[in-house]
């Protein structure tokens, strides 16, 4: 399995490549609090490209390679979380979590609540959202859709290097276990950003981003989505369709009200997200602009999500079953007719 | 002997013994909801691995929930209320009687997902070890649970990491009504330590002072930096499963009868009052202390108050997230 691309410290300090910036944030946090530490595979080689350094820096002790046991390792760090430490779980691939599950479901997400306020879970999961990489169906999951229905959880989806920074520094301040799913689409963009303003930037969690205002349809995206939805609403501008698009950041608490406000403006909402339509987070933001704002809506809303189908291996077939600049300009397009 | 310390190993055993009767009593009674998976046999293995703890460290238990927590010394004001599901519950009415838990004296929770509480109880080994504590942790589970894949990786963890972690198993020879003796691969359990390179050892669960003596020294091992150990203790659930369930065949009567005779708080006390180490007058008294606590348990959970239906959503998250700009 290739890893690529690679975030490479480069020249132009100006930018922030979004694996640099993961690296960036849990070395600030592992300077700022010494119960911070990371645990994942194939860390101390920087496999993933996001943890270059942190060996060399923090020492074994903090920086620790694990072996393959997906469900003893996160419960180590659910128990440690328990007892007062902040660990940093790199799961890497993301449908890797599912050995694990009943460690996140049961234990990290239950723990504080089954207990009466007794103890918190202070985690971080890390996990990639490996798609349109040719890794075929095992690999390419985008499984935050399964954890919304557990109460407990926080999810993060960030969609750009800056965010992504900001958000994981909050993810590992957080006294509760968050699931922090990093797209692989996005792992060699970079932002603008100036280091030494950015640097303790912290972003809220729970707190949508309003990436472009519009008056006439809300797009609502997550990850990488994000980035194509802001391409599609540019378009549509220049044919005189004003697009608003919302960057949720964490769907889970899910800042529903820069949501519903939004379209109570617009009247029209389409939901972008690269997980498979049944049960996705998509489907929940419809469900519930529809249940909320439904007399401010003007058109049916409308999702653009990958179809229930397995991802396959061949490039051919996969490429055109996520979400794209052109599918998404049609949504909208369909809202405005 | 250290008259004290037994007299104290006594009275635990006693509380449980006595604490779960009347868990049973008020679940006859109406006074209870829920299911109620009970110990008695198994409070000479739980009593003698938890004494051989200090108050600081740390326990992760099982379904089986009622003794570990009193055997790690927690009040029984707080389990009784929660079992009878009122505010004033340990766990404030959120878990009943298969997930208590008093933080306050290392209990970090029994869990009711078979095998589930191992990683969690290396894990607060593992917290322990980075703080630069001497605190040991110390897991319970079952035969049942030493199927499970969280075991093997949870030895793997804490051997090739040094962890200060005690892995006790309760083998009661059967997990729910199937015989470890037709799932388990080894005769042993204690055996499967030397597929993770660290001690096995096999006690007689029924003898306390047994169970006692090697988990304390499996326990000096972990806090001096020496890892992990796993003790098997060799025990018996005279119950059923849980209470309720009756009329099952998959254990001889004359066997259920042979382990009674080996009740370990019975024979704890012969041995005590055989070599002269505590009174009969001691021991008597523990019992009827023992029995004034629970009558005092059962009275504080009776006059305190149901849980605010409203509290259903208390303590979903530590941190409560202000959203909308």
């Amino acid at each position: 399995m290739s890893m690529q691309p690679r975030s490479k410290p480069g020249p132009e300090v100006a930018k922030l490549n979004f694996l640099a910036a993961l690296r960036d944030a849990m070395a600030e946090e592992m300077r700022r609090d010494a119960d911070v530490f990371v645990m994942g595979e194939d860390l101390r080689q920087n496999l993933y490209g996001s943890s270059a350094g942190l060996l060399d820096e923090f020492g074994p002790v903090r920086v620790r390679d694990v072996p393959l046991a997906e469900a003893g390792v996160i419960g180590t760090a659910i128990g440690a979380a328990m007892v007062g430490m902040r660990p940093v779980v790199d799961i890497t691939i993301s449908p890797f979590l599912y050995p694990a599950c009943d460690q996140i479901i049961s234990i990290a997400a239950k723990s504080r609540y089954i207990y009466g306020g007794q103890t918190s879970v202070p985690i971080v999961l890390r996990a990639s959202l490996f798609y349109n990489a040719g890794s075929a169906a095992q690999h390419s999951d985008r499984p935050y859709q399964f954890f919304l229905g557990v109460p407990g959880l926080k999810i993060v989806v960030p969609s750009d290097a800056a965010s992504a920074k900001g958000l994981l520094k909050t993810a590992i301040r957080d006294d509760d276990p968050v699931l922090f799913f990093e797209d692989f689409n996005l792992w060699s963009t970079s932002v603008r950003c100036d280091h030494d303003d950015e640097a303790d930037r912290t972003v809220p969690l729970g707190r949508a981003a309003v990436k472009r205002e519009g008056a006439d349809v809300t797009v609502v995206a997550v990850a990488a989505s994000v980035g194509l939805s802001m391409k599609a609403a540019e378009k549509l501008g220049q044919e005189g369709i004003s697009v608003e698009v919302i960057d949720p950041q964490t769907i889970q608490p899910l800042d529903e009200e820069t949501i519903f406000r939004s379209v109570r403006k617009t009247g029209r909402i389409v939901a972008v997200d690269p997980a498979h339509r049944t049960g996705s987070f998509a489907g929940e933001v419809l469900a519930r602009v529809t249940e909320t704002a439904f007399a401010s809506l003007k058109a049916a809303p409308r999702r653009v999500c990958t179809p229930d189908t397995h991802i396959p291996f061949a490039p051919v077939m996969e490429k055109g079953l996520y979400p794209s600049v052109e599918s998404i300009v049609d949504a909208i397009r369909e809202t405005v007719a | 002997m250290k008259n004290s310390l037994h007299l104290e190993m006594y009275r635990r055993m006693v509380r449980i013994r006595r604490f779960e009767a009347a868990a049973v009593d008020l679940l006859a009674k109406g006074e209870l909801a829920g299911g109620l998976h009970t110990t008695p046999g198994q409070e000479g293995a739980i009593v003698g691995a938890c004494v051989a703890l200090r108050e600081d460290d740390y326990m992760v238990g099982t379904h089986r929930s009622h003794g570990h927590p009193i055997g790690k010394g927690a009040s029984l004001r707080g389990l009784m209320a929660e079992l009878m599901a009122r505010s004033t519950g340990v766990n404030r009415g959120k878990g009943g009687s298969m997930h208590l838990a008093d933080f306050s004296v290392g209990s970090l929770g029994e869990t009711s997902i078979v095998g589930s509480g191992l990683p969690i109880a290396t894990g607060a080994a593992l917290g322990a070890q980075m703080k630069g504590t001497d605190r040991v942790s110390l897991c319970f589970f079952g035969d049942g649970a030493s199927s499970e894949g969280t075991f093997h990786e949870s030895l793997n963890i804490a051997a090739i990491w040094k962890l200060p972690v005690v892995y006790f198993c309760e083998n009661n020879l059967y997990a729910i009504s199937t015989p470890a003796r037709e799932t388990v691969s080894v005769e042993h359990i204690a055996a499967r330590a030397a597929g993770y390179d660290m001690p096995g050892h096999v006690v007689d669960g029924q003898d306390v002072l047994e169970v006692y003596e090697v988990v304390k020294s499996a326990v000096d091992r972990a806090r001096s930096g020496g890892g992990p150990s796993l003790v098997e203790a060799k025990t018996y659930r005279f119950e059923e499963h849980a209470i309720g369930l009756n009329h099952l065949s998959y254990r001889e009567h004359a066997e259920v009868e042979q382990w009674r005779k080996r009740d370990p708080i019975a024979l704890f006390r012969d041995r005590l009052l055989d070599e002269g180490v505590i009174s009969r007058g001691d021991l008597d008294k523990a019992e009827e202390d023992v029995g004034a606590e629970i009558g005092d348990a059962i009275e504080f959970a009776r006059s305190s108050p149901d849980p605010d239906p409203a509290e259903a959503f208390d303590h979903v998250y530590a941190t409560t997230l202000e959203t909308g700009a």
